[in-house]
């Protein structure tokens, strides 16, 4: 917890701007060649609700959100201001000073609009204040920017002021603000940023120490959230069709995609629920197109029986699942990871499907590359698994991730010529021949699209046989679940050949492991470092191949370690659940550090879960973890 | 050149192409009004021109579903109620192929009502067949949406106390811009019908009545129909909504008198199909995009142009 740090918390009303006024800012911090990490709080409500985004920036790479955060600034709410409803607001109006206090370290800054916010309704304000050595600066910046332009600019007003307390230079700021405003809007916001900045430089006595950490970066680097991971991933494997349904927070990687997909003369379907979602998905592949879907908890739901469908008649289709609090509608804006056992088994039958779950924005591209090419040439649905909190964190990556050549193929498939030689043959095409060595891969019979000559068939939800007609033939059907059931083999084959698969993040030889899935990485990361320079012996692994699951590198880990946490959120250990299932063993080395209050983990909190676990004083109490052991195999 | 050889062929066809080269076993009862559909529907393909690898006929699940079986072109036999779905994206992914989509009364009616409104409000270019034989066949005579009120069976065994639902109704408040009734016992009307279903530039919905003598017994054969195009008694105009909004009332009051109104009740032929108004947005390619991933010299988009926005 040092400062050569910024936790920059901006907080004020749902719908103020604060997303984008927090956006521009954390580019700015960029530009000066930090990293940067996002992090936005906000309720389930468009209209009022206290809101607040974090933006932690620091020299070297940032992982995660970190502990707390070290400035404040409190901007009013505009949409809590209704007197005749005292009692459903109550004092909301201050809620974005008084709600933030509990997290601001000691000597940390705040910066509030006193021309909406009054700190004299705030209990103890200023004994708060004193015992924790906060220094506090109150700017009517709602004044300043009526006076300039009109009300709403107040937030440029706290970014001048933010930028003069942190010694920043504005051009940054200023830059950004040209690229994207124009006209009188831009004169009267560049008017008050430079208003705001010199005023607090001449008006107040700076008592702080915190500055905005000096950059170094010199690559290249954007601002990505795990939802662009996702979308430019999908984009550069040709994917050019997809359906979907609006639900939070897969709505982020549907709303990126559909800005891009007509320029580059792809099709995005907005379509009546989720059960058309993924069926329209399934109908594009079949017609021959690259398709995704996706959804959260609720709408995936309804994509059961089409996921089943699609793995039976062997149809290639990605979809997304952005988790969020469940059960039910839970917390619709808050992470969680409690659908692992949802996305791995639901719908009938047998399960017989890939799924990815990236910890990063770069692994979010890298890894539903990887689903498109897996989905394409194995003809299995392949799903890229992820939460609220990767969908919309936004983080620094190198550009050159990016960087990377577009893979247009759509597998196994067939041409016209194979397919005459086929007819020839034996008479006819068989879409699910039995062992069609051509393939090259475990398990996969290539497949025709309509239109091809020769190629018809029937794609059938039933079992079928190597025609593809409907057939309960007792040996066939058992012939066609090994046949389709061995490609997971195949696919675990081909994912560990994979240079740098499933790292290992620490000393090799530590005694400790500590394992986790999705976007737990960074956190764990952090924590992991932490424990090391404490004197523990620590390293980790954040799995990203949830299925197939990669056995003997997990199984390596866990022989390697004398115990290991399992580290994820949600309530009943799904993960942990998943490598004892898989791994048949280690129930006696495996303990759970378990989160599922709708916040993520913060490193302190496994720092603290794991040397609670070795029997050394650490207060869990103080947060809303839970350490739970394995019942052992 | 096109990767799809099969599309657009100049040659005759043949009715027998329709025929599986290896006929599976038809599982159809005797009598049973599917036959209906399938003979004309393998009648309907020649006089459209197209041939079966350049047809997708995608299937629900139900006895109808089985058609999909019985007739040789590409097919997809996806899941109960959602054929439309899957059969509309297979026509945006390749708008060059003949897509047609088929299912019973619960499965289009009941199960799949949300895509059948949705699909007819958008005016995809497609042909959807409902078989509609009142009743759930496949699982054994349960009682279906298009069951008449007070029709007993085993999972409402004191009568329906609802009232059926009005497909050709439903289909044009939703948007359908072609909507016909035929009937298997009246083989050249249906021939005829699907003929004109499948060339009309839209969404054209056939509400096919097919009786099952099997669970169905006390439910009429559906003759005598008349062919209210035929007929002295009716008179309107299938061009005007609200003419064809009467007529289609009375068709399906009277099916539950007895009287079996058939032919065509609404045609717009001017309204822009789901592709064409898509196009026009700039909101889906004009070349199939199927196409495209067999094009050599296609130049993909990348992502990487698209990172100014993140600097
Ligand atoms: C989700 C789902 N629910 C129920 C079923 C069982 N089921 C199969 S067909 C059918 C009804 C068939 O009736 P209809 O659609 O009218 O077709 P028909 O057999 O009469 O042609 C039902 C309920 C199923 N296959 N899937
Ligand atoms: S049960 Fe009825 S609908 Fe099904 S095949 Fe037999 S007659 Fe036809
Ligand atoms: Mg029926």
């Amino acid at each position: 917890m040092t400062d050569d740090e910024l936790i920059w918390r901006i907080a004020g009303g749902s719908g103020d701007g604060i997303d984008s006024t927090s956006q521009n800012f954390a580019k700015a911090l960029m530009r000066s060649g930090l990293n940067v990490f996002t992090h936005r709080h906000y309720p389930s409500r468009i209209r009022g609700g206290h809101t607040y985004v974090e933006i932690r920036a620091k020299d070297e790479p940032v992982k995660s959100r970190g502990d707390n955060y070290n400035f404040l600034l409190a901007l009013g709410d505009s949409f809590a201001r209704n007197p005749q409803e005292e009692a459903y607001y109550g004092n909301e109006e201050v809620k974005p000073l008084s709600e933030n206090l509990d997290e601001l370290r000691e000597g940390g800054v705040i910066v509030y609009d006193s021309g909406l916010l009054d700190a004299s309704e705030i209990e103890n304000f200023d004994e708060r204040v004193e015992e924790n050595n906060w220094h506090v600066y109150d700017l009517d910046l709602r004044g300043l920017a009526k006076e300039h332009g009109r009300e709403v600019m107040r937030n440029t007003a706290g970014v001048g002021a933010t930028a003069a307390l942190l010694d920043m230079d504005l051009q940054y700021i200023e830059d950004l603000m040209e690229d994207a405003m124009s006209g009188d809007v831009l004169e009267a916001n560049l008017q008050i940023l430079e208003e705001a900045y010199e005023s607090v430089n001449e008006n107040y006595e700076h008592t702080h120490d915190l500055r905005a950490p000096t950059g170094s970066a010199d690559e290249e680097q954007v601002l990505v959230s795990g939802s662009h991971g996702i979308a430019y991933g999908a984009l550069d494997e040709g994917c050019r069709f997809i359906s979907g349904y609006p639900m939070t927070p897969w709505t982020d990687v549907y709303t990126i995609m559909t800005q891009h997909l007509p320029e580059m003369g792809g099709i995005s379907e907005q379509v009546e629920d989720e059960i058309a979602a993924a069926s329209l998905a399934i109908g594009a592949s079949h017609a021959g197109a690259k398709a995704m879907s996706g959804s959260s908890g609720g709408g995936f739901a309804l994509m059961s029986e089409p996921l089943g469908l699609a793995e039976i008649t062997e149809t290639p289709i990605v979809l997304v699942e952005a988790m969020r609090a469940g059960p039910s509608t839970g917390m619709p804006t808050k992470p969680e990871q409690g659908d692992l056992e949802h996305v791995l088994y639901t719908s009938q039958g047998d399960s017989n499907r890939v799924v990815f779950a990236p910890g990063d924005p770069a692994e979010c591209y890298e890894q539903t590359r990887k689903a498109f090419e897996i989905a394409y040439e194995y003809q299995i649905p392949a799903i890229v698994l992820y939460d609220q909190k990767l969908s919309g964190g936004h983080q620094t990556v190198p550009e050159e991730v990016f960087d990377e050549e577009p893979n247009p193929d759509i597998g196994s498939v067939v041409t016209e010529a194979e397919l005459e030689e086929a007819v020839q043959e034996a008479g006819r095409f068989k879409r699910y021949m039995y062992d069609d060595e051509e393939s090259g891969f475990g398990g996969v019979s290539r497949r025709s699209i309509p239109g091809q000559k020769g190629g018809n068939f029937l794609a059938s939800g039933n079992e079928h046989n190597e025609v593809g007609h409907i057939s309960e033939d007792a040996d066939n059907r058992t012939i066609q679940m090994n046949r389709r059931m061995a490609k997971l083999d195949a696919i675990r084959e081909e994912l560990t050949e994979t240079s740098d698969h499933q790292p290992v993040y620490g000393p090799e030889d530590a005694e400790y492991g500590i394992l986790s899935f999705g976007s737990t990485k960074g956190v764990i990361e952090e924590a992991v470092d932490r424990l090391n320079e404490e004197g523990h012996s620590v390293k980790a692994m954040n799995v990203s191949d949830i299925m197939p699951f990669p056995k003997d590198e997990v199984t390596e880990f866990l022989e390697s370690v004398d115990e290991s946490l399992v580290v994820e959120m949600n309530a009943s250990a799904q993960f942990r659940r998943h490598i004892q299932g898989q791994l048949g063993r280690f129930g006696e080395k495996l303990y759970s550090l378990l989160k599922y209050d709708g916040n993520p983990f913060e490193p302190e909190e496994v720092v603290s879960g794991f040397e609670s676990r070795l029997g050394e004083e650490a207060d869990l109490s103080q947060y809303n973890v839970r350490i739970e052991s394995a019942t052992g195999d | 050149m096109s990767a799809f050889n099969a599309i657009g062929e100049e040659r005759d066809i043949d009715r027998d192409e329709f025929t599986p080269e290896i006929e599976p076993q038809a599982t159809w009862c005797p009598g049973c009004g599917d036959f209906g559909v399938l003979k004309a529907l393998k009648q309907a393909m020649p006089e459209v021109g197209r041939n079966p690898e350049e047809t997708l006929l995608v299937t629900g699940i139900g006895c109808s579903g089985k058609l999909s079986s019985y007739f040789r072109s590409y097919g997809f036999h996806s899941i109960h109620g959602r054929s439309l779905p899957v059969a509309r994206a297979a026509k945006m992914a390749n708008p060059d192929l003949e897509v047609i989509a088929a299912g019973g009364d619960g499965d289009g009616y009941g199960i799949g009502g949300n895509h059948f409104m949705h699909t007819a409000r958008e005016n995809h270019d497609m042909t959807y067949i409902v078989f509609d034989n009142e009743i759930f066949g496949l699982t054994k005579g349960q009682t279906s949406p298009t069951s008449p009120k007070g029709h007993k069976s085993k999972t409402q065994p004191h009568g329906s106390a609802k009232q059926p639902i009005r497909p050709l109704s439903l289909a044009l408040t939703s948007g359908a811009s072609y909507v016909a009734r035929t009937a298997a016992v009246n083989p050249n009307q249906a021939k005829e019908i699907l003929t004109e279903a499948m060339e009309h530039d839209g969404f054209a919905h056939v509400d096919f009545l097919t009786q099952c003598p099997t669970w169905n017994k006390d439910a009429k054969q559906y003759v005598p129909y008349i062919d209210v195009q035929d007929s002295d008694d009716y008179d309107f105009d299938i061009t005007d909504r609200g003419e064809a909004s009467e007529m289609m009332q009375e068709a399906e009051n009277k099916l539950y008198e007895g009287e079996v109104l058939t032919g065509r009740f609404y045609k717009d032929s001017d309204r822009p199909s789901y592709q064409q108004e898509k196009q026009a947005t700039g909101d889906m390619p004009e070349e199939p995009l199927a196409e495209r991933y067999f094009d050599d010299d296609y130049e993909w988009e990348r992502s990487y142009d698209l990172l100014d926005r993140h600097k």
